[in-house]
């Protein structure tokens, strides 16, 4: 691929959820802006636009990332999943309907990036990564605290995170009571 | 952001010949660094050689029994490696206490040795920053400096490196391999990537133009207990306002080998090696540790905001040998 000039587009196809989207961006638009402003998927919120709050998470290959802190341009090999591919309105996501049931939000605005946040954590956990808590074996049930740790790149504003935590751990709970 | 030239490299010799034939290029990878400072107009790189599809993922050990970590490996393979968690759970440690899940996923290996300072005069267009602006001054001295480095500063800029990662490198004696723009290898310890401020803080480490980190290599670890101490501003999610690196080793209830490193407190991963040699051959006892932080910190200067770092940084160092050498007298 030759160098793309600075007022030039980059081509790149995008596959969202499973969708390929062929897009011409501008060089500087991020993942974030890509999915809200070109493909309309604006379920992925913009907080800080600077990877301080975690709204704008999304799931690339299964990880999550701050998809404001990436060029939409360095994605083209990439599956990216948003909130949009987790759940609809008729069909939540179980760990969706956790959140609601455990009342884990009050504006709603960090919800969207917490979902995606704690779908790629709980990946990370029975994978058996550690954090700054400490060790675990992959099938243990994953505690409170080690929630709150792994969760800090999500900041909630109206600071429901008590019952943000309430729901993840719920949900792990009956995610690990099905397997 | 100002617009940009964009390039994707598909392998390492086209990367190093399109930085060649723009030496103003910079090299990006994670970008969780590199586009927030874009953002802000704080970076301004007319051209960005985007490295993601190089083969520079693997992690090998080494036939003297280190390990070889290639430069795109990101923070969160590093630290969740089970071979990093068994030789080298200090390296773990220092990665898990930094940053959050999503920026761990992202951010990679070299491009975290190269992420700049997050002073916050650096951080605001509005100040005078040496190191953002060359000759502007520096807004720190003087000014709200709580997180502003004690050692190794300069009249020109008292900036701290923000890294844990590189910090527990630097106890561990990395050792970073480069590529020259010819395609020549070149090898340095961790400490010759940087360097200290004197009267150009602009200038944070010494890789020439065009020069690209492939990755780092550690060798094999010392014998003896490893351990990682951060003391920060919340529980989680935050840098550091001092942090101690530290591998010790006891044998028959003496000190046999020391390393040990610091973060927060200078313009790079901080060492000192009269410290470490204070401590070989002798029993552990709060007062040895008492000796060693006296070497420490030494040559350490507040600046008002942050002179609580001198005390903190002494005990952050008893409390982390503490932890290596069981409860002394």
């Amino acid at each position: 691929m030759p160098w793309i000039e600075a007022n030039a587009n980059v081509a790149v196809t995008l596959t969202v959820n499973g969708v390929s989207h062929r897009l011409e961006l501008d060089a500087r638009v991020t993942l974030l802006d890509a999915l809200r402003e070109h493909l309309r998927l604006t379920g992925t919120k913009k907080g800080c636009d600077h990877g301080q709050c975690g709204a704008c998470t999304v799931l690339v290959n299964g990880r999550r990332i701050n998809s404001c802190l990436s060029l939409a341009a360095m994605h083209g090999a990439d599956n990216i999943t948003t909130i949009e591919g987790l759940g609809t309105t008729d069909a939540l996501h179980p760990l969706q309907a956790a959140f609601v049931a455990a009342d884990g939000l009050q504006c709603g605005y960090c919800t969207a990036g917490q979902i995606c946040s704690a779908m790629g954590m709980l990946e990370e956990w029975r994978a058996g990564w550690p954090s700054h808590v400490g060790e675990h074996a992959p099938a243990e049930a994953i505690t409170a605290a080690e929630i709150r740790e792994r969760m800090s790149g999500n900041l909630c504003r109206c600071a429901a995170y008590p019952r943000i935590v309430e729901a993840i751990q719920r949900y792990a709970g009956d995610e690990g009571a099905s397997t | 952001m100002m617009p940009f030239e964009y390039l994707r490299a598909g392998n390492e010799a086209d990367a190093l010949q399109a930085a060649a034939d723009r030496p103003d290029a910079r090299f990006i990878a994670g970008g969780t660094n590199l586009l927030d400072l874009m953002k802000l107009g704080i970076e301004r790189p007319p051209q960005l050689i985007d490295i993601g599809g190089l083969d520079l993922r693997t992690m090998a050990e080494t036939p003297d029994g280190g390990l070889r970590i290639g430069a795109l490996v990101t923070n969160a393979e590093l630290a969740a490696h089970p071979l990093v968690r068994a030789r080298y759970p200090l390296l773990s440690q220092a990665i898990l206490a930094g940053a959050s899940g999503q920026l761990r996923n992202k951010a990679t290996t070299g491009g975290n040795l190269l992420q700049r300072t997050r002073c916050y005069y650096f951080y605001d267009p509005a100040s005078p920053c040496n190191k953002r602006e060359p000759g502007t001054g520096c807004a720190a001295i003087g000014g709200f400096n709580r997180i502003m480095a004690i050692l190794g500063t300069s009249a020109h800029c008292i900036a701290s490196h923000p890294s844990d990662m590189a910090v527990a490198m630097r106890a561990l004696d990395a050792r970073v391999e480069t590529r020259q723009r010819d395609g020549q290898m070149e090898v340095r310890a961790l400490d010759a990537l940087y360097r200290l401020p004197g009267e150009t803080p602009h200038i944070d480490h010494t890789l020439a133009p065009g020069e690209l980190i492939t990755a780092v290599v550690l060798p094999a670890p010392l014998n003896g207990r490893q351990r990682y101490r951060k003391v920060r501003d919340r529980a989680s999610y935050a840098f550091a306002l001092v942090s101690v690196a530290a591998t010790l080793a006891v044998e028959d209830g003496m000190i046999v080998q020391a390393a040990m490193a610091f973060g927060g407190v200078a313009p790079m991963p901080w060492r000192d090696r009269t410290a470490e040699a204070l401590l070989i051959g002798q029993t552990p006892s709060q007062a040895l540790f008492e000796r060693c932080a006296d070497a420490v910190t030494a040559e350490a200067q507040g600046q008002g905001g942050n002179d609580f770092k001198i005390t903190l940084l002494r005990r952050t160092l008893a409390a982390c040998l503490t932890d290596l050498t069981g409860n002394v007298p």
